[in-house]
C-alpha cells in the first residue's frame, strides 16, 4: 500500500576532531606520541582523530605503516587530510578537505594523574581555567541576494538587509533574518539546530525550512504572503506566524 | 579611454540588439565617437538591425584569430560618421571566441572610441559572459514580466562576480532598461508595474522604452529607431536614456503618465 512518502531528512553535522600532525622521522615522533599517552590514559580514547600530512614526503606504504602503528596504540584515525589521491587506498581512511582551525586541546600534564589533585583542592575552582565563551558566528550581507546565487553559512546567523531574489537560496546553521522580501529559499537550522528560526519583512518565500523540516510556497498559509513573517519548529512541525 | 557598455537581460528576446543599436546611435548622433560590437556569435542580428549586413567582409572572429585587421572590420555607418558596427560571425563556432581575443579587441576599440558598446546574446553562457567581461557599465535589459525579471536578475548576480572589475573588487555600474512597456496593458494588471521590476531588481533605472510600432518598423528598414524617427515615443526615450547615461539628472517618466505630474515620478531610483 502506498501511503505519502516520507521525505528523507538530509542533515549536516559538525563534530571536533582532533587534528595529529606527525613528523618525520616517524619513530622519534611515535616516541613522543608514546610519552603523552603515557602521561594520560585514554587521551585518544573515544576522539575522533583527523591525521594531517600535508607537506610530508611520504609514500602510500609509509602511510599505512603510520596508520596501523597508531591503530596498535588505540589511536583511530577517522580521515586523512592533506593526502594527495595516489596515497590513499581503498582501506585506508577517507581523505578530508574545508577543515577549519577551532581551538587546540590541552595536553594533560605531567603527572596529572596524582599528585595535581592535591593542589587542586587547595586553590579555589573559579581560579582554575576560565571556559572560553566564543560569541556564535554570523554573517552580514547588506546586498540583494540575486536569482542563481548561494549562500551557505554553516557557521551560524545570516542577516540579508535587502531582498532574497526568486531562485537564491540561503542555507543557515543559525537563524535567517531578512530585511527585505523573501522569494527565494531559506534554510535555517541545517546543522540539527531546532531553535533556529526565520524572519523576513515580505513572505514570498518558494521554500523555507528550519533542521530539515520544510514548507513549500503553496503549503503556506495564503493570508502570510507578503506579510512580515517569522517561522519556528515546534516538535516536528514548521509553525510560522505574523510578526509584531 | 572610452568607456565599454554591455547590454545584456539573461532572457532572449527583451531588446538587447535594438537597444544596442538605438543607444549606440544616439550617443553618435550627439556627436560622439561610437562603435557597437556583436557578441552573438553565430546568431548575429545587429548588422540587419544597423542596416549593414550587405557590407560585411571581416567580422569579430576573423579579428581575433588574426585573419583580419580591426580597422578591416569596423563597419562605418551611412547615415552618422561617428557610429561604427564590428559585427559577429554567423558561420564560425563562438568557441573560436577566446578571452584573450576578447581583450585584445576591446582594448584597441577603447584607445580609438569613446563608448564601446557590446551587444551581449541571450544566456549565461561564454558569448555573454565575454561580453560582459570587460565592461565598465552594464544596461540590463528587461521587459516588465516574471522570467525576464529573474533571468536579470541572475545576469546582476553574474555582473557582480565574473566580471574584470568584480574580481578587482571594484564595483560594476548597472542600470535597468525597461523595454516594451506597454501603458495599457500594465494598466489592466497584466504587467508587472515599474516599482515592482524596480523593487525586485534594486538597480538604478536608466529608461522606460514604450512597446511601439516605430521599433519593429524600424528594425525591418534596418535603422536604429533613434535615427529611423526621431520624434518617435521610443526614439525619445532612448535619448533621454542617453543622458542619462552620461551623467545628466533626468527624471524618468511612466509612458501613459503625464509629465511632471506633481513631480510624482521625480528621482525615480532604486538603490
Amino acid at each position: 500500500m502506498l501511503t505519502k512518502p516520507r521525505p528523507i531528512r538530509l542533515k549536516g553535522r559538525s563534530f571536533l576532531a582532533l587534528s595529529l600532525t606527525p613528523e618525520l622521522p616517524f619513530e622519534d615522533w611515535l616516541a613522543g606520541l608514546d610519552d603523552l599517552a603515557a602521561r594520560s590514559a585514554g587521551f585518544f580514547l573515544r576522539r575522533p582523530v583527523v591525521l594531517d600530512v600535508d607537506g610530508l614526503d611520504i609514500d602510500k606504504a609509509d602511510l599505512r605503516k603510520l596508520v596501523e602503528d597508531l591503530n596498535s596504540r588505540n589511536v583511530r584515525v577517522m580521515g586523512i587530510e592533506g593526502a594527495r589521491p595516489s596515497l590513499l587506498g581503498p582501506d585506508m581512511p577517507p581523505a578530508m578537505s574545508d577543515g577549519r582551525p577551532a581551538s587546540d586541546f590541552e595536553p594533560p600534564d605531567e603527572g596529572e594523574a596524582g599528585e595535581k589533585q592535591d593542589d587542586a583542592a587547595a586553590e579555589p575552582v573559579v581560579a582554575a581555567r576560565p571556559a572560553p565563551t566564543q560569541a556564535l558566528a554570523s554573517l552580514v550581507v547588506t546586498e540583494p541576494v540575486r536569482s542563481g546565487q548561494s549562500l551557505f553559512f554553516p557557521e551560524g546567523d545570516v542577516t540579508i538587509v535587502g531582498s532574497v531574489a526568486s531562485g537564491a537560496e540561503i542555507v543557515a546553521g543559525g537563524s535567517i533574518h531578512v530585511y527585505g522580501t523573501l522569494r527565494g529559499r531559506a534554510m535555517a537550522g541545517t546543522a540539527g539546530n531546532g531553535c533556529a528560526r526565520i524572519f523576513c519583512r515580505k513572505l514570498e518565500a518558494e521554500l523555507i525550512a528550519i533542521d530539515g523540516f520544510y514548507l513549500t510556497a503553496e503549503d503556506m498559509e495564503p493570508d502570510l504572503r507578503g506579510r512580515a513573517v517569522q517561522a519556528w519548529l515546534e516538535g516536528h512541525a514548521l509553525k510560522t506566524g505574523i510578526l509584531g | 579611454m572610452g568607456k565599454v557598455i554591455v547590454v545584456t537581460s539573461g532572457k532572449g528576446g527583451v531588446g538587447k540588439t535594438t537597444s544596442s543599436a538605438a543607444l549606440g546611435a544616439a550617443l553618435a548622433q550627439n556627436g560622439e565617437k561610437v562603435v557597437v560590437v556583436d557578441f552573438d556569435v553565430g546568431l548575429r542580428n545587429l548588422d540587419l538591425v544597423m542596416g549593414a549586413e550587405r557590407r560585411v567582409v571581416y567580422d569579430l572572429v576573423n579579428v581575433i584569430q588574426g585573419e583580419a585587421k580591426l580597422t578591416q572590420a569596423l563597419i562605418r555607418d551611412k547615415r552618422v560618421e561617428t557610429l561604427y558596427l564590428l559585427p559577429a560571425s554567423q558561420t564560425r563556432d563562438k568557441e573560436n571566441l577566446t578571452p584573450e581575443g576578447v581583450e585584445k579587441v576591446i582594448a584597441a576599440l577603447k584607445k580609438a572610441f569613446d563608448w564601446v558598446i557590446c551587444d551581449s546574446p541571450a544566456g549565461i553562457e561564454r558569448g555573454a559572459t565575454l561580453a560582459m567581461r570587460h565592461a565598465d557599465v552594464a544596461i540590463v535589459v528587461t521587459n516588465p514580466e516574471v522570467s525576464s525579471v529573474r533571468d536579470s536578475d541572475r545576469i546582476i548576480g553574474l555582473l557582480d562576480s565574473k566580471t574584470l572589475k568584480a574580481e578587482s573588487g571594484e564595483r560594476m555600474e548597472k542600470h535597468l532598461l525597461l523595454t516594451r512597456y506597454d501603458p495599457a496593458r500594465a494598466e489592466r494588471g497584466d504587467m508587472l508595474k515599474v516599482d515592482d521590476v524596480l523593487e525586485i531588481l534594486s538597480i538604478p533605472l536608466l529608461g522606460i522604452i514604450p512597446e511601439s510600432m516605430d521599433v519593429l518598423r524600424a528594425s525591418n528598414l534596418g535603422s536604429p529607431v533613434t535615427l529611423a524617427d526621431e520624434g518617435s515615443a521610443p526614439a525619445r526615450a532612448y535619448f533621454d536614456a542617453v543622458r542619462r547615461l552620461k551623467g545628466e539628472a533626468l527624471p524618468v517618466t511612466v509612458p501613459g503618465e503625464k509629465r511632471g505630474f506633481f513631480g510624482k515620478f521625480f528621482g525615480r531610483k532604486a538603490a
